[in-house]
């Protein structure tokens, strides 16, 4: 599973460093920036729980 | 043994995390998602920013797009409202007449605008909160060079900055003393309204209208303090409650929304809700709890699909609830529970750069956060807050977060 995030559509809520910390965090310009992009199978929950809490809908799981 | 069927009423945001929690879940029978609306769910936080500034268009907020419909395996009944549930023979009314039987439901029928009866009807006075509204109001700014904004909570604020945005002069109505008060608490409510009137609203604040007249070309406010505006429009932004009406008579407890358990589960077999509509006890916090926000109707949707979906996993709801509001470019965000009688300890609190962080501690503990342009240190709040940390240790997280900004000097108050 590979995850896709994109910037021009982020607008920097954090729900997604909220859902799967491990996964996701916020740069200083407040963009979500990938930390593991190929996750495993202990993160998909989170991963998913991710894709379904952005409110810009910047991120998906493919694969 | 026949297939099971679950009832997902309300085509909103909680509704279609609904949809993908029992699926998540592994609910492999019949889903139905019954919606009063004449269309496909969708997202309603940039109905009153970025589509009335013209931004973002209707594809742009499709919350189930056709392939997520096929992919879910959902049958979806958009345009017919649901008149009624039984939770004895476990049915849905709906109004053209239908009775559909469930094994699960989740009601997800969101809110309904406040809008007095003597103002409904008024020539010139808008409300909003259907995409039907939206396009009727985004119009009418279109031909429009002010406007009156009836309510200084989040949707009034949001569509003054989105009018003052396309350069209409707008005023801000409200009894209370400064805007979004409620959600933001005095402190940072205060600092609120400095930004507003930089960007050039006028703002009515601390009394309210006794008289408003639409017809003809403008309406025109009669303020409680003497005071008048007249406006090309006006629009009423004084809240919402709880689209409850379709379930008189079905014994569930109605009081403010449907009353749920810890687990979002309303009371009789296989009755669960989510989203603006539903109170439900958070045992985070240890009181019930309605929250009209994005992301927890998101959260709730999930988690109320899994519960309905007889996840095991899924016990209690108890999120820190996250809300924010975008406005001239500002960013607005309240997390936790907040009560007046807390504890507040201002992080900082900058005019010039348009900053803003305060904590709320309960004996000692962090509950609750508010920020203008917290960005990064705004989520280490939340997460603090998740964690019940310690107030001391809270600052001392927010200040090496903040190391590079200046001006951070912590300062104890009581938020009266």
């Amino acid at each position: 599973m590979k995850i896709r995030l994109d910037l021009a559509r982020c607008q920097g809520y954090g729900n997604c460093v909220f859902a799967a910390p491990q996964v996701f965090d916020l740069d200083d310009a407040g963009k979500a920036v990938v930390l593991v992009g190929d996750p495993t199978d202990d993160h998909i929950a989170a991963v998913r729980d991710a894709v379904a809490d952005c409110p810009a809908r910047a991120i998906e799981l493919a694969g | 043994m026949s297939r099971q069927r679950a009832l997902v009423v309300g085509a909103s945001l909680a509704g279609v995390q609904s949809v993908r929690g029992l699926r998540d879940a592994g609910f492999d029978g019949e889903i139905v998602l019954i919606g009063g609306e004449p269309h496909a769910p969708y997202d309603r936080p940039p109905l009153s920013k970025e589509f009335l500034a013209g931004s973002v268009g209707t594809p742009d907020l499709q919350l189930l797009p056709d392939a997520d419909v096929r992919a879910l395996d959902v049958e979806t009944r958009y345009g017919v409202r649901a008149t009624g549930l039984d939770p004895v023979v476990r049915t849905v009314s709906l109004a053209d007449g239908d009775v559909l039987p469930y094994d699960v439901a989740v009601l997800a029928t969101g809110l309904e605008a406040r809008l007095p009866a003597r103002w409904a009807d008024l020539p010139g006075v808008h409300s909003l909160r259907t995409l039907e509204d939206a396009a009727v109001l985004r119009a009418a700014l279109g031909r429009a060079t002010s406007v009156l904004l009836v309510g200084a909570g989040f949707i009034g604020c949001e569509i003054a900055a989105s009018a003052r945005s396309t350069g209409l002069d707008v005023t801000v109505v409200d009894v209370v003393p400064a805007p979004m008060l409620r959600a933001l608490g005095s402190t940072a409510a205060t600092f609120a309204a400095g930004l507003h009137r930089e960007e050039g609203v006028r703002l009515e604040l601390g009394h309210g209208l006794t008289e408003l007249d639409g017809g003809g070309d403008s309406v025109r406010a009669v303020l409680a303090d003497g005071g008048t505006v007249e406006a090309d429009l006006a629009v009423i932004g004084i809240g919402a409650t709880p689209a409850t009406g379709w379930l008189a008579g079905s014994g569930l407890s109605l009081d403010d929304g449907v009353h749920c358990d810890e687990g979002c589960a309303a009371g009789p077999p296989g009755v669960y809700a989510a989203g603006d509509v539903a109170r439900w006890w958070n045992p985070r916090f240890g009181e019930a709890m309605r929250v009209e926000h994005w992301t927890t109707a998101s959260e709730m949707g999930r988690f109320a699909g899994r519960a309905a979906a007889g996840d095991s996993g899924s016990h209690t709801f108890r999120p820190v609830p996250y809300a924010w509001s975008d406005q001239y470019g500002i960013r607005f965000e309240t997390a936790g529970r907040p009560r007046a009688d807390d504890d507040l300890q201002l992080v900082r609190a900058s005019p010039a750069t348009r900053e803003f962080l305060a904590l709320y501690s309960r004996r000692g503990r962090v509950v609750g956060a508010v920020g203008i342009n917290a960005r990064r240190t705004f989520l280490t709040c939340r997460r603090l807050i998740q964690q019940g940390t310690h107030i001391d240790d809270a600052l001392a997280r927010c200040s090496v977060d903040d190391r590079g900004t200046s001006g951070l000097t912590a300062t104890a108050v009581r938020n009266t």
